[in-house]
């Protein structure tokens, strides 16, 4: 839901429009600033915590359904959540080193 | 018409049948399967009952989509041939007739029926309900158990322990009407793997619904509904559930 | 219930579902695209990473990370994961009446009003978040 309402507009903005210039961001101190606030930096967290989790359940339960291999349940579970978790945990210490 | 024939005795596997089948405008998909049986094979098997939409005995796949056949005109499949298999999902019988046993268990076990904690005495007189609470519930209790939600559902065909559309939007159709109680009987089989959280939404039993009853609504409210309740089971599990 | 223990019934014909299933209908096929555009989420959210750890490096890596992100083939496939995104969001959000069915004095709010409200914030969010990021 988060990433239905936030995804689009921040890839349209940060890695289409800026790069090819046809929109003009902050400037670069405002960003840094921007990215260091701890509020932000919290979002961000929570954004990626959910987009990486919303990722897994819908790839574990997209597994079964095409590929018919729910008796690996438990298996794929374990990956995919460990993946979701690990992904997390690193984005966690990425961002809490920032600033 | 290609008719996939299944007459176990002779073969292994299913093969089709081609029939040639006259088309009037009236005339259903079922008139064309009547047609076959009355003129050209006497041992076509297939199931039906009302002709009119509502016993729910007539569906099956009609160029690879479930349908009532008795609600699909002839007409608006034209140019043929087409092609009729048994409903997707269910082990088949004999030609187009599956076996339902296993959705008539799912059915039961969500317990469609008013549950009630204590009876009123009869003299007591009946349990009204106001046009608002009727609404409440109204569209689930159209479901016919025609299983066309089954026979498009991918999830039960792939993983037939899932209880499936019909089964929970009926439990819905209880657990949302003001004169029941056996919300929480009901919660005991649906909120599992199997239940509602089997569903990965491919929305397609509510498409097929030919009753309107939109199954696929139904297991998405239970999943929020009973999300609430977990979450208020957590945060005050001192309130009463 | 569990088909484990239902009868064996040697002479009923149990059809298999083949694996490219979803490949037959249009319908299936899109169910099975929104749920693998959930990638394209998991990888904009490591992009979102990096992002932040390049800012926070300074402006000689962040200058080369835009490069990196201005380079034609990388731009093209930004736009391609802004397509994929775009349809998980719109999937998304025209699921949402399905699920949530408010009342407001006891009436059931309609299927539409829930719908475009959803649109409604989806279209605040993104105005919001590009006035936030774009310059004044």
């Amino acid at each position: 839901m988060m990433s239905a309402l936030f995804l689009p507009i921040l890839v349209a903005v940060l890695f289409i429009a800026s790069p090819l210039e046809l929109i003009e961001l902050l400037t670069f101190g405002e960003l840094q600033e921007l990215v260091r606030l701890p509020l932000v930096r919290l979002a961000l967290f929570g954004f990626v915590f959910l987009s990486f989790f919303h990722w897994a359940h819908r790839f574990r339960y997209t597994i079964y359904d095409t590929l018919q291999v729910s008796h690996l349940g438990r298996p794929i579970a374990l990956l995919t959540y460990g993946i979701a978790t690990t992904m997390t945990l690193l984005g966690a210490w990425v961002l809490w080193g920032i600033g | 018409m290609e008719v996939l024939r299944y007459r176990p005795e002779e073969e292994a596997e299913p093969t089709w049948e081609s029939f040639e089948v006259p088309v009037h405008p009236e005339w259903m998909v079922l008139d064309g399967l009547n047609h076959i049986k009355d003129q050209l094979d006497g041992t076509l098997s297939y199931r039906w009952a009302c002709r009119m939409g509502v016993c729910g005995s007539c569906g099956m796949m009609v160029n690879g989509r479930p349908v009532l056949t008795c609600a699909t005109y002839l007409e608006s499949l034209l140019p043929g041939p087409l092609r009729i298999e048994p409903l997707s999902g269910f082990p088949v019988i004999r030609d187009l007739v599956g076996d339902i046993t296993d959705f008539m268990g799912k059915l039961s076990s969500v317990k469609p029926w008013i549950v009630r904690d204590t009876e009123k005495p009869v003299e007591d007189g009946e349990y009204l309900q106001t046009p608002e609470e009727l609404a409440e519930y109204k569209q689930y209790s159209m479901c016919i158990n025609c299983m066309l939600c089954y026979a498009a559902c991918p999830v039960y065909q792939i993983e037939p322990e899932f209880i499936g559309p019909a089964a929970i939007a009926l439990a819905q159709r209880y657990n949302m009407d003001s004169r029941d109680e056996g919300a929480q009987e009901r919660m005991d089989v649906l909120a599992q793997h199997e239940g509602i959280w089997g569903c990965t939404l491919v929305g397609e039993c509510s498409e097929v619904c030919p009753k309107k009853v939109d199954p696929a609504g139904a297991i998405q409210r239970y999943k929020v509904s009973a999300s609430v309740d977990f979450f208020k089971s957590v945060l005050m599990p001192w309130g009463e559930r | 219930m569990n088909p484990e223990y239902s009868r064996h019934e040697p002479k009923w014909y149990r059809p298999k579902v083949p694996i490219f299933w979803w490949l037959k209908q249009w319908a299936y096929f899109k169910f099975v695209a929104r749920e693998l555009t959930s990638v394209l989420v998991a990888y904009s959210a490591v992009m979102l990473l990096v992002l932040f750890v390049v800012v926070d490096r300074g402006q000689v890596s962040y200058l080369e990370f835009v490069s990196w992100l201005s380079q034609p083939s990388v731009v093209v496939f930004h736009m391609a994961l802004f397509l994929g995104l775009l349809f998980h969001s719109v999937t998304w959000l025209n699921i949402a009446p399905m699920a949530i069915v408010p009342k407001v004095g006891g009436r059931i709010v309609p299927a539409k009003a829930v719908l475009l409200a959803h649109y409604a914030a989806w279209f605040v969010c993104s105005a919001v978040l590009t006035w936030v990021l774009i310059s004044k």
